[in-house]
């Protein structure tokens, strides 16, 4: 077989097909779980510090531990793929909660001052003030975790989990490089394509900013 | 509970508990403690070759202020490559070339050497982003105005960089070591992908073939896991006592609660005029 071959056998289209769901539906997961947890720590101070230091620690857990100790804790197999999302979803988690703390922060304080005196109640406030204009801190986060997610799942292969990175292992098994570079391309374009619909998305969600630029 | 792990043929987590309290499982060349040391060797010597890699030319784009979009474009990118793609493309690449069957005392046994070397590229590129983008962050997060007092003062660019810039950079260049030091304590577990080689990984690698084995399968697997986890946290809290040994307190800000007469008080830079006039 070709690279041609090898990027687009059917063998390769199955497991892009589950590499896709586990580079999207993690980091769907993370961001909207992070949300809530990110403003309690912008919102009342005092327990900033500690959501930093268990998810900064979180975060320290190897992404392999926790594919792992998944199926051990929740009961799934230890080769299917939900394992791998709720571990790369926590790591998400981990890494988004500080960042949402963080953006919530950086609103002026002034602006919300305003915000309120034009009548705002706190969660409209929230919802179409502070949210939004924290949106290119998160986004920028976002953008980290979306890249570092889609080259974590090829780890999974170590154990044995069916995903792109089988090319990886078809690779070695057959001493042959092709497989490894066509592994290698399709993830590299799944990185670039996810930064760049990340990227997209913050461009669409701040107006304001280009607004802004082309004055 | 125990209904739905029997589905899965996976011994219980407490299992692990076991694991670790028979200290058959510790001792000897493929014990727990042996793995510890070759995880630990693999991780300094990849770390220790990337700082050197990554500090100078770090600080040196960081000063000229020279291709930095391309430097950082790079080490951005490189963010993206998948290591254990990497680490097989370069074994299955380099391998048949190295015919050295030397052993490394203590390090490496015979025949391992040629699938240690593409590991060790491997790690480098993945270790070398956070130390290089924070390195050069750190630098040009130095005050213009405290670089141009330096020159004014007749440092050389090379005192300047030394003096200056590297002590303040180093809070940041810690922490980009410290990131890359958490990547790579929990990314050298996929050596074991490779034959001849340890380090903690061995336990997982190895496990998945004998899922079920009190021993070999499963509670090993997490064992080891857990280990590097250990490790990771640990090497952090290393760094972290490091970080406060070697960042000068005037710019870590830690004695910034103590009273004293600030340098930069608006009254103090007001006099300034009136007394030269």
């Amino acid at each position: 077989m070709n690279l041609w071959d090898y990027l687009t056998d059917s063998q390769t289209i199955d497991w892009l097909k589950t590499t896709l769901w586990l580079a999207v539906v993690p980091v769907a997961v993370g961001l909207v779980l992070a949300l809530p947890i990110g403003w309690v720590g912008s919102r009342y101070k005092w327990t900033y510090p500690p959501i930093i230091s268990v998810f900064g620690l979180l975060y320290t857990i190897p992404s392999l531990v926790l594919f792992l100790v998944v199926p051990g804790i929740i009961g799934t197999s230890f080769l299917a793929a939900t394992n791998v999302a709720i571990a790369l979803s926590v790591y998400t988690l981990a890494l988004l909660t500080r960042t949402v703390a963080d953006g919530l922060s950086s609103v002026s304080q002034d602006t919300l001052a305003a915000a309120s005196a034009m009548g705002y109640t706190g969660l409209q406030r929230m919802f179409k003030v502070q949210l939004p204009l924290a949106v290119p801190v998160i986004g920028a986060g976002v953008r980290v975790a979306a890249v570092s997610n889609v080259s974590l799942i090829s780890v999974a292969s170590v154990i044995g989990v069916a995903q792109l990175g089988g090319l990886f292992t078809e690779a070695y098994n057959n001493a042959s490089t092709t497989p490894a570079i066509a592994g290698l391309i399709w993830f590299i374009v799944l990185a670039l394509v996810f930064d760049a619909i990340v990227l997209v998305c913050v461009r669409l969600l701040t107006p304001w900013q280009r607004a802004v630029r082309a004055r | 509970m125990s209904a739905v792990l029997a589905d899965t043929g996976l011994p219980p987590l407490s299992r692990v508990g076991n694991w670790f309290n028979d200290p058959a499982n510790w001792w000897g060349s493929m014990g727990l403690l042996t793995r510890i040391r070759e995880h630990v060797e693999y991780s300094a010597i990849i770390l220790i070759l990337a700082t050197l890699i990554a500090l100078p030319v770090g600080l040196l784009i960081g000063h000229t202020n020279r291709g930095v979009v391309s430097v950082v474009g790079v080490a951005n990118g490189l963010r993206a490559v998948p290591t254990l793609g990497l680490v097989i493309l370069l074994a299955v690449w380099i391998v048949p070339k190295i015919h050295s069957r030397a052993a490394v005392p203590g390090l490496l046994q015979r025949g391992a050497l040629p699938y240690f070397i593409p590991v060790v590229i491997a790690l480098i590129l993945l270790a070398l982003p956070p130390i290089l983008t924070s390195t050069y962050a750190g630098v040009q997060n130095v005050d213009p105005a405290v670089r141009d007092a330096a020159r004014g003062m007749g440092m050389t660019e090379w005192q300047i960089v030394r003096k200056v810039e590297w002590p303040c950079a180093l809070p940041l260049i810690m922490s980009g070591l410290r990131s890359a030091t958490l990547q790579v304590i929990a990314t050298v577990t996929i050596a074991a992908y490779l034959p001849f080689l340890g380090g903690l990984g061995r336990f997982i690698k190895d496990g998945t073939g004998s899922l079920t084995d009190l021993r070999y399968g499963y509670p090993a697997m997490v064992a080891a896991g857990l280990t590097v986890a250990v490790l990771a946290v640990l090497a952090d809290l290393l760094l972290n006592l490091v970080q406060r040994l070697v960042v000068s307190p005037g710019v870590s800000g830690r004695f910034s609660n103590r009273r004293r007469p600030g340098p930069l008080a608006a009254d103090a830079t007001a006099e300034v005029p009136a007394t030269s006039s």
